[in-house]
């Protein structure tokens, strides 16, 4: 994929906790709300923004909630029960096995299927019915969905629309995957969740980097070359990367763009929503 | 000059201007108690920063009767304050007013508008077109709101019409966090342009940065006194709302401009000739199609 595969981005960790816990904390009391509901996979990421919740919120305002599918790994549940253990928040279990058999009884080709689509499609349910689960939890204790998507998933599209990229407020999607596990380390994130390799745990042995086909040390040099640098496909190549690498992620950013943006909304009026009528979401706050 | 000046960093309400008036009212207070001078607030103080259609909303004439109140507290102190300004013919300006004695003594109106990264300023406002220093009872000032700092060229036209202080309110949304500083990359460039504007001005440099988050930006406060020589002699939390006072006197300014003459030795009408002479020729006019 590469020669010298270029450093991923650094990160000063104690000036991105100052800004992202302030963000937590700003973003939801200015609108009156003290408390967080987050879903906790056995991840770094959901351990991370746990830690960040914690210092923001206070551990008493905070539900962690692991939504384990009855085929989902029992390592995942123990590492996110870790977690919320070692933040010290309240930390809860709903399985997901009866919501998503329900709909699977009715459409036995994703339920059964062992076809890359099925796998897919099955996966994204799972993540769709959590972000039910965790909307619906928020709204029992009047808190906000705190959001785990980091800057390399969004980039590259790796998530569920409308299911584990669903979030109120997010304070690592400006974070790429590396900074994730620097800040993580800083925070104390448990080595167990750090050292585990990075997976969606949609489907039993799966691992991230192996599904995307290459390392997330590699793709965020790469994306951070691309995106922060904004070096040319020349300089890209001097720097070490393989014009397939380049070309594979460029495409793949481009494809994803539609997960980034809300829907688009065909114009017919003179002001149309975000297009041209145009405020600020903390408007008035 | 002789000035106890204030910087109030405060975190303004995103388009609530009655709640930021209030709150402007309350720090002014807090100055007379405490025997201020001059307070300086933050770009937009009276209206946050990311406004987009907001802003004509949060609009206010230069006699609108929340102007005129407000500017009758410089009675007893003098201070600055920014706002957007709705002129007669509806145009929107990022506009910043000294007031003094109470009336307005000065009105800047921002004149280098940003509009690349996640600025969108020459969307919503007019730009102003000059950068005029004034006379207070408390010395002679310019201003410089946020961007209008960042092009040397403003600043300097203030120190050829002899400023002694430049005053830099700022709503600069912080960035860059592969730093191996404890500053953010965007606060080590304010630090930098901060210090070499007054040592190479020989001016008091005073920013006043606001605090907050809008829409997941964060202004990140850091505002701070740079001395004539260039050196920071008083700063503001990173974070949080502050209140600074230091005294601004006109010794420093002395012994920087008799340590090294800049301002005597300045040669502005070399510049004005060579301005004439790059305007005049085809090839090199080119360059200033855009101004």
């Amino acid at each position: 994929m590469t020669n010298n595969i270029p450093s991923p981005p650094t990160c000063n960790v104690e000036l991105a906790e100052r800004v992202l816990v302030g963000f937590l904390k700003s973003e939801t009391q200015r609108i009156s709300m003290n408390k967080a509901v987050l879903g906790m996979s056995g991840g770094i990421d959901s351990a991370l923004v746990l830690e960040l919740a914690v210092r923001a919120l206070g551990a008493k305002n905070i539900l962690a909630i692991a939504m384990p599918y009855r085929e989902s790994s029992p390592l995942s549940l123990e590492l996110a029960q870790q977690g919320a253990d070692k933040a010290g928040c309240e930390f809860s279990v709903i399985d997901i096995s009866p919501l998503a058999d329900a709909y699977f009884a009715q459409h036995p080709e994703l339920g059964e299927g062992d076809t890359e689509a099925a796998r897919l499609r099955r996966g994204n349910v799972f993540s769709r019915l959590r972000m039910t689960a965790l909307y619906d939890q928020s709204a029992a204790v009047n808190g906000l969905v705190f959001g785990t998507s980091n800057k390399t998933e969004l980039l590259l599209g790796y998530g569920t629309q409308h299911g584990d990229m669903a979030s109120a407020i997010n304070p690592i999607g400006d974070l790429y995957k590396s900074q994730v596990v620097a800040l993580s380390r800083h925070l104390g994130v448990p080595s167990t969740i750090i050292d585990r390799p990075p997976s969606a745990d949609l489907w039993q042995g799966q691992t991230d980097e192996e599904e995307l086909g290459f390392s997330y040390d590699a793709v965020d040099a790469l994306l951070y070359a691309i995106v922060e640098q904004r070096l040319s496909n020349n300089e890209l190549l001097e720097k070490g990367f393989e014009q397939s690498f380049i070309d594979l992620i460029n495409l793949r950013v481009q494809r994803n763009q539609y997960k980034r943006r809300p829907p688009l909304i065909a114009k017919v009026t003179g002001r149309t929503v975000n297009l041209d009528y145009r405020y600020a979401r903390d408007w008035g706050t | 000059m002789n000035c106890r000046l204030a910087i109030c960093q405060t975190n303004p309400k995103l388009g609530v201007v009655a709640d930021n008036l209030q709150s402007h009212h309350q720090w002014l207070d807090r100055c007379i108690a405490e025997n201020v001078d001059l307070a300086l607030f933050p770009e937009l103080s009276l209206t946050g920063y990311i406004l987009r259609d907001l802003t004509s909303d949060a609009a206010l004439t230069l006699d609108s009767p929340q102007i005129n109140e407000l500017v009758a507290r410089s009675k007893d102190v003098s201070f600055a304050f920014g706002f957007v300004e709705h002129s007669r013919d509806h145009r929107f300006y990022n506009s910043f007013i000294f007031a003094e004695d109470g009336v307005i003594k000065h009105v800047h109106r921002k004149v280098h508008l940003p509009d690349y990264g996640i600025f969108e300023e020459g969307r919503y406002f007019a730009s102003g077109n000059n950068f005029t220093t004034f006379d207070s009872k408390h010395g002679r000032f310019g201003f410089l709101i946020c961007e209008d700092a960042w092009h040397l060229s403003s600043g300097w036209l203030h120190f050829l019409q002899g400023a002694d202080v430049l005053l830099i309110p700022a709503a600069s949304p912080s960035r860059g966090i592969e730093t191996d500083t404890n500053h953010l990359a965007s606060q080590q460039s304010w630090h930098a342009l901060c210090a070499a504007q007054a040592k190479f001005l020989q001016t008091w440099v005073v920013r006043c940065n606001r605090v907050g988050y809008e829409d997941g930006v964060l202004f990140d406060g850091e505002s701070a006194i740079n001395s004539p020589f260039g050196d920071v002699v008083a700063s503001a939390h990173q974070s949080d709302e502050d209140f600074v006072i230091h005294q601004l006197t006109d010794s420093p300014l002395k012994r920087a401009r008799v340590e090294t003459p800049l301002r005597r030795d300045a040669q502005a009408n070399l510049v004005r000739r060579q301005l004439a002479i790059i305007a005049n020729d085809p090839d090199l006019s080119a360059l200033l199609d855009n101004d």
